[in-house]
C-alpha cells in the first residue's frame, strides 16, 4: 500500500483542517439557528442539526471516497462529468420540482437534490480539461470563445431555473480564464459594465446619456489635443438632438429623450467617418465605439431591468440600492439580518443567546442566513474568525494551484477558489447588506446535503489532484 | 515551460483580499461604530407588560368603606394567533352576536393583526367563569383582568368624582398615562389622583417573531413591580351624606355641613345627584353622555362648590360682626325699625332692637343702619375707602376668592370691588346708600354654599377657621397637606362674636319674634340665621345657616334650598334634620322629617322654568 502512504503524506492537512474547523463551526451555529427547548440535543435527527450531522459524516465520506479514487479518473473523465451534469440541469427544468419560485431540485422519496451545486465542480473540471489540452492560449478568441461557453452553458441553464444565485457563481469562473490569460480589458470592461448597470438604475437615463456624451467628447479632446473637433462633434450632436427632439415633440409624441440622443449619435457618427477614414484617427473611432456601446447599455439595461427583470429580483436590487425602502417587504430579511449582526457588538450575545435568531425574527437563519447567527452571537470577533478562516483557505488553495506542475491542475484549482470566493463574498455581503439578496449557501456553513457534498467534493478533487502533483497525468 | 501569467496570481490574490477586507470593514460599522442595532433588536423582542396596580380605596371618617375596587375581565385578542373557530359557540359563551363578533374582530385586525387588543370589555363573572374554561379551545384569545370601582352605597357621587380612561390629549401631556390607562375625574378621584393611582409596574418579556412570549427578561430583574394606590380616608360621615341626599330628593340645592373645629367637610350635598355607580364599566359612557345632556336637572353639576347665589339675611352676622369690630355699634346699640329703612323693606316685628334681637328677628332696618355707620366711618376718608376695608373682612371669612380646599372644582364667589361701583357711578360719585343692599346680603355678591358653611364655621369657632377639606388623611398614616391644619383667624375680637351667636341661638330658640324656630332640637343649642337668596327667574331660594351645639361646635351647615321661598320654610328643617342626625344619630321631629321627605320642588321647577322660558 505504497501509495495510500503517499497520499497521506503529500495530503495538504492545512486545508483539510479548515475544512472540518468550518464544517464543525457551522453544525453549532445550525444548532444555534435552529435552537429550541425541545429539541436540545444537537443529535436530534428530527432537527435540523441533527440532520445536519448525517450530512457531515457523510460528506466525510465523500470527501474520503474523492481522494481514494486515482487522479486521471478526474483528467480522464472531465468531460463526461461536465456532461452528465449538464443533462442533469437540463433534466431539472422538467422534472424538477418548484420551490420559491424556482426549479432547482429534484425530489426523491427520501431525499432531494440540486443539481446545481454539483454542476459548480463539474464545470471547473471541464474548463480545466479543455484549457489543458488546447495548451491554453487564452490571448486567442479561438480559446476564449470555447471556454466562455464551457461556463455560461450552464450558467444560462441556471438563469432558467430560475437561479441567480448559481449563474452568478458560474460567471465568476472568469477569474480562472483572467488567470489563464485572458485579455484585462474584458475584465475591465466587464467592471465598467457594472458601474454602468448600477448608474442606469439610480440616475435619470437622458442625462447619464448626455453625461457620456460630454465624457466621451472630453475624451476626444485628450486623444487628440485638438478642442475643434470636440466642439465640433458636440456641435453637430446637439444640432441633430435639437431637430429629432422637435420632430417628436410636435409629431411623433412616442419616443423617449434617451433613444433620440442616441440615434443622434449614431447618424453623428455615420457624419464625421468620413473624416475619421481620411485622417485615421483611430482614437476618436475608438471613443466613438465605446460612446455608442455605452449607450446601447444603458438602454437595454433599462429595458431588461424594467420589462425582462422577475420582479423579485428588481425589487431585491431596487432595495439594495435604496431606491425604495420597504422594511417588512422584501427588505424585511436584509434589514433584520443587519439588525441581527450589528447588535452583536465586538463580541456578541454568547452562544444560543441570540435574541434575533432563536426569536426567528431572520427567516432562512440555518441556510442562506447562517451568518446571522455568527454576527450576533459571535460578534465581531467571531466574524472576523470566521471570514479570517475563509480567506485564509483561499489563499492556500491560491498557493496549491500556483504549485501544480500540470496546467489541469492549476485550473481546476483556481476554479475552486473563484466559486468558494463568490460563495463566500455574496453570502455575507447579503447578510451585511452590501450585495442584494442572492441565495445561495456559505461553503461548509448553511444547512443542507447537496451544497455540503458539492463543495466537499470540488475541494477535495482538488486535495486529491495536489497530492499527486508530482505525478504525471498521461 | 514558463506561465506568462504567473503574477497575476497576485492580482486574484488581491481580489480576495479585497472583497474580505469590504465584508470585515462593513461589520466593523455595523457591529462596532452604529449602536441602533442593539436597539432595533431589542425592540424586536422585548414586550413591556404594564402591570397595573390595584387603585387605592376610600373610607368614610369612620372608617366605613366607601369605595372599594371590583375585578372586571376584558376579553383581549391577537388576530395573527387565532385559527378557525366554531364562532357560533364562541359567540354563545360570551353571550354576543356573530355581527359584533365580526365587528371586533374586523377592528382588532385594523389595529394590528400581532399586537394585542380588546375584543371584549368588561364582560360578566358568569361570562367569565364559562370562558375560563373554555379557553384553550380559542388560541389568540386571553383574559385581561382590570379593576373598576365599586361603590358600597349609592351616594356622594359629587363627593367622590368618577374613574374613566384617559383621552388623546393627555396622553400627549402626561407620559405616565397609556392608551386604556383609567384616571380619576373630578371629586376625591380627581384631586388625589396621585396618591390613589399608585404606580404602575413593568415586566419584560422576550417574544419570537409572532409576539408569542418567549420568558422573562433576564430573568425579571429588570422588572419593577407595581405599587398599590394609597388609601383616602375622607372626612365625610357616609352615614350623615346619606341622609342628606334623601331629604334633598326630589329638590334642587345644596348642603355643606363643616366640623368647625376641625374643617372637615362632614357632608357635601347637590341635588339633583346620581348614583356614582351609573358611571362605571361598559355603561359608563353612555350613562355619562345621558347625565351630561339632562340640562334640565343637571345632575354633574355640583351646586355647593359651583352655584353663586346672593347670601340673603345669612350675610346679616358677619354685618354685625364688621359693626362691632369697627366701633360704630355695640351690643347694645339700638335701632328703631319701621317696617323698613328707606327704601328697605322690613317684616313687622316689635322695635327698636338691639343687635342679638336683630340677628334673631333678621331686621333689615338694623343692618342698613349699621352698613351705612360702616361706611360712613370717620376714620375713614372716603365711602369707597370704608368699603375697602369692609371688603377686606369678607375676604378675610373667605368670601370673593376661592378657599383652596381640595376640591378641584371650586368657584371664587364675588364681592365686589370698589372700582366695580366707580365703574357704574364713577369715581367718588356713589355713597353708602348706592350699595345698601350688601347690608341685608342682597345686590351684586356672590358666595357658594361651601363659602356659607365656612362662614357658619368661623363664627361657630368664633373668629377663625381652617380651609375646608374633604380628605382626612391619605394613607393609613395619616398624611395630610399641611395647608388644612393652618389656622385663619378673622381680625374681629371673641367677645363680638358671642353678640352675634347670642342672636343666632335666639333666632333658633325662641327670642321674641325669633325666625326659625322650626330648626329648633330640644336638649341641643343650636344656634342658626335664616336667609332667602333673591332668585331673578322664579321663587326665592330658601337659605339656612347653622352650627351646633353653641358651646363646642360640632357641627356648621348651610342649606339652599331653590326655588323654596323663606329661609325658615325649607331651609331651617332640613339643616335641623341634619344636626340632630349628625349629633344623635336619630330624629326626634318624625312629622317634620316626614314633610320634607315627602316634599317635591321639582312640580314648582316646572312652573318657573315654563314662566322663565327664554325667548326663542
Amino acid at each position: 500500500m505504497k501509495r495510500s502512504i503517499n497520499l497521506w503524506n503529500s495530503l495538504d492537512k492545512t486545508s483539510v483542517i479548515l475544512f472540518l474547523l468550518l464544517v464543525i463551526m457551522g453544525w453549532f451555529n445550525i444548532y444555534a439557528a435552529v435552537y429550541n427547548e425541545e429539541h436540545t440535543r444537537i443529535f436530534d435527527l428530527s432537527q435540523r442539526y441533527g440532520k445536519q450531522f448525517i450530512w457531515i459524516l457523510a460528506a466525510i465520506v465523500t470527501g474520503i471516497f474523492a481522494l481514494i479514487i486515482d487522479n486521471r479518473f478526474y483528467f480522464f473523465f472531465a468531460w463526461f462529468i461536465y456532461g452528465f451534469l449538464m443533462l442533469l440541469l437540463a433534466l431539472v427544468l422538467v422534472f424538477g420540482t418548484e420551490i420559491n419560485g424556482a426549479k432547482s431540485w429534484f425530489e426523491f422519496s427520501w431525499f432531494s437534490l440540486q443539481p446545481s451545486e454539483f454542476a459548480k465542480f463539474g464545470t471547473a473540471l471541464a474548463l480545466a480539461g479543455y484549457l489543458n489540452t488546447r495548451r491554453h492560449d487564452l490571448t486567442r478568441w479561438k480559446v476564449i470563445i470555447p471556454a466562455s461557453a464551457i461556463i455560461l452553458f450552464p450558467a444560462l441553464l441556471t438563469a432558467l431555473q430560475p437561479d441567480m444565485g448559481s449563474t452568478i457563481v458560474f460567471i465568476a469562473l472568469f477569474l480562472v480564464l483572467f488567470r489563464e490569460g485572458m485579455s484585462p480589458y474584458v475584465f475591465v470592461s466587464g467592471m465598467l459594465a457594472i458601474i454602468l448597470f448600477f448608474l442606469t438604475l439610480l440616475v435619470n437615463n437622458f442625462y447619464l446619456s448626455i453625461a457620456l456624451v460630454v465624457l466621451a467628447l472630453l475624451l476626444i479632446w485628450f486623444a487628440t489635443r485638438r478642442w475643434k473637433i470636440a466642439l465640433g462633434g458636440g456641435i453637430i450632436i446637439t444640432i441633430i438632438t435639437a431637430i429629432f427632439y422637435l420632430i417628436n415633440h410636435y409629431v411623433i409624441q412616442s419616443i423617449d429623450n434617451e433613444i433620440i440622443l442616441l440615434t443622434a449619435v449614431l447618424l453623428s457618427g455615420l457624419l464625421v467617418s468620413w473624416y475619421i477614414y481620411v485622417k485615421k484617427a483611430i482614437a476618436v473611432f475608438v471613443i466613438f465605439l465605446f460612446l455608442l456601446g455605452s449607450l446601447v447599455f444603458v438602454n437595454s439595461v433599462d429595458y431588461g431591468f424594467n420589462h425582462v427583470l422577475p420582479d423579485h429580483q428588481r425589487d431585491r436590487i431596487n432595495i439594495l440600492l435604496g431606491i425604495k425602502s420597504d422594511p417588512h417587504g422584501t427588505g424585511y430579511n436584509v434589514n433584520q439580518s443587519i439588525i441581527s449582526i450589528g447588535s452583536g457588538g465586538l463580541t456578541g450575545k454568547g452562544y444560543l443567546q441570540g435574541t434575533q435568531t432563536k426569536f426567528k425574527f431572520v427567516p432562512k437563519q440555518s441556510s442562506d442566513f447562517i451568518f446571522c447567527t455568527i454576527g450576533e452571537e459571535w460578534g465581531f470577533l467571531g466574524s472576523f474568525v470566521v471570514i479570517g478562516s475563509y480567506l485564509f483557505l483561499l489563499l492556500r488553495l491560491i498557493f496549491l494551484a500556483e504549485r501544480q506542475r500540470s496546467v489541469f491542475s492549476r485550473v481546476y484549482g483556481y476554479g475552486v477558489v473563484s466559486i468558494l470566493f463568490i460563495h463566500v463574498f455574496i453570502n455575507i455581503g447579503m447578510a451585511i447588506g452590501i450585495v442584494p439578496v442572492i441565495g445561495i449557501p456559505l461553503p461548509f456553513f448553511s444547512y443542507g446535503g447537496s451544497s455540503l457534498w458539492g463543495f466537499t467534493l470540488l475541494l477535495f478533487v482538488f486535495l486529491r489532484l495536489d497530492a499527486s502533483r508530482n505525478e504525471y497525468l498521461v | 515551460m514558463k506561465d506568462p501569467f504567473i503574477n497575476r496570481k497576485y492580482i486574484v490574490m488581491a481580489l480576495v483580499i479585497t472583497g474580505f477586507l469590504a465584508l470585515i470593514i462593513r461589520l466593523f460599522v455595523i457591529q462596532i461604530v452604529k449602536d441602533t442595532y442593539r436597539l432595533s433588536a431589542d425592540n424586536n423582542v422585548l414586550r413591556y407588560v404594564t402591570q397595573y396596580p390595584a387603585r387605592g380605596l376610600i373610607y368614610d371618617r369612620n372608617g366605613k368603606l366607601i369605595v372599594s375596587n371590583q375585578a372586571a375581565y376584558d376579553i383581549m385578542v391577537i388576530p395573527s394567533q387565532t385559527s378557525v373557530i366554531d364562532t357560533a359557540e364562541f359567540c354563545a359563551l360570551l353571550d354576543i352576536t356573530k355581527d359584533i363578533f365580526r365587528k371586533q374582530m374586523r377592528t382588532a385586525i385594523n389595529y394590528s393583526r400581532r399586537a394585542p387588543s380588546v375584543f371584549l370589555k368588561q364582560i360578566s363573572d358568569a361570562n367569565y367563569a364559562r370562558f375560563q374554561e373554555k379557553m384553550f379551545l380559542y388560541p389568540g384569545f386571553y383574559v385581561q383582568p382590570r379593576t373598576l370601582r365599586k361603590y358600597s352605597r349609592p351616594v356622594a357621587a359629587h363627593i367622590l368624582g368618577y374613574v374613566s380612561e384617559v383621552d388623546e390629549g393627555l396622553i400627549k401631556k402626561n407620559p405616565y398615562y397609556k392608551s386604556g390607562d383609567y384616571i380619576g375625574k373630578s371629586g376625591i378621584e380627581e384631586a388625589y389622583e396621585s396618591e390613589l393611582r399608585g404606580q404602575k409596574g413593568v415586566k419584560i418579556f422576550m417574544v419570537d417573531v409572532f409576539s408569542r412570549i418567549k420568558g422573562s427578561y433576564a430573568d425579571g430583574s429588570m422588572d419593577t413591580v407595581a405599587v398599590q394606590g394609597e388609601d383616602i380616608i375622607s372626612s365625610i360621615n357616609i352615614d350623615l351624606q346619606e341622609y342628606g341626599e334623601l331629604l334633598m330628593k326630589n329638590k334642587r340645592g345644596s348642603i355643606v355641613a363643616i366640623e368647625p373645629s376641625s374643617g372637615e367637610v362632614l357632608s357635601l350635598v347637590s341635588a339633583p345627584d346620581y348614583d356614582p355607580g351609573l358611571l362605571v364599566g361598559r355603561i359608563r359612557s353612555e350613562n355619562f353622555a345621558r347625565l351630561q345632556s339632562d340640562t334640565a336637572l343637571q345632575p354633574l353639576f355640583n351646586r355647593a362648590l359651583m352655584a353663586s347665589y346672593p347670601p340673603g339675611s345669612t350675610f346679616k352676622p358677619v354685618n354685625g360682626l364688621i359693626g362691632l369690630q369697627e366701633g360704630v355699634i355695640t351690643e347694645d346699640t339700638k335701632f328703631g325699625c319701621d317696617q323698613g329703612y328707606l327704601f328697605v323693606g322690613c317684616h313687622l316685628h316689635s322695635s327698636p332692637l338691639n343687635l342679638p334681637q336683630a340677628v334673631a328677628n333678621s331686621c333689615n332696618s338694623y343692618f342698613c343702619q349699621t352698613y351705612r355707620r360702616v361706611l360712613e366711618n370717620k376714620k375713614y376718608g372716603s365711602v369707597e375707602e370704608a368699603y375697602i376695608h369692609w371688603k377686606s373682612y369678607l375676604n378675610q371669612f373667605g368670601f370673593g376668592s376661592r378657599l383652596g380646599t381640595d376640591f378641584v372644582n371650586e368657584l371664587a364667589g364675588f364681592i365686589p370691588p370698589a372700582s366695580y361701583y366707580d365703574r357704574f357711578h364713577g369715581k367718588n360719585r356713589w355713597k353708602a346708600l348706592t350699595v345698601i343692599s350688601l347690608a341685608i346680603g342682597q345686590g351684586e355678591i356672590g358666595t357658594t354654599p361651601l363659602q356659607m358653611a365656612n362662614m357658619t364655621a368661623a363664627i361657630a369657632n368664633r373668629g377663625f377657621y381652617y380651609t375646608p377639606h374633604i380628605v382626612k388623611a391619605v394613607g393609613h398614616e395619616g398624611k395630610i397637606d399641611p395647608k388644612f391644619t393652618l389656622k385663619h383667624t378673622i381680625n374681629i375680637d371673641t367677645a363680638h362674636f358671642e353678640s352675634v351667636i347670642l342672636g343666632m341661638e335666639g333666632a333658633v330658640g325662641g327670642m321674641a319674634g325669633a325666625t326659625a324656630r322650626v330648626a329648633a332640637i330640644k336638649g341641643i343649642a343650636v344656634c342658626g340665621k335664616t336667609g332667602t337668596a333673591q332668585n331673578p327667574h322664579g321663587k326665592d331660594h330658601s337659605v339656612f345657616i347653622a352650627f351646633a351645639p353653641k358651646d363646642d361646635p360640632k357641627i356648621a351647615i348651610a342649606v339652599y334650598v331653590e326655588n323654596a321661598g323663606f329661609g325658615a320654610t325649607y331651609a331651617a328643617p332640613v339643616a335641623s334634620l341634619m344636626i340632630e342626625k349628625y349629633l344623635r344619630d336619630s330624629i326626634s321631629n318624625k312629622a317634620m322629617e316626614q314633610r320634607i321627605l315627602e316634599l317635591n320642588l321639582e312640580e314648582n321647577i316646572k312652573e318657573d322654568e315654563t314662566e322663565h322660558k327664554p325667548v326663542e
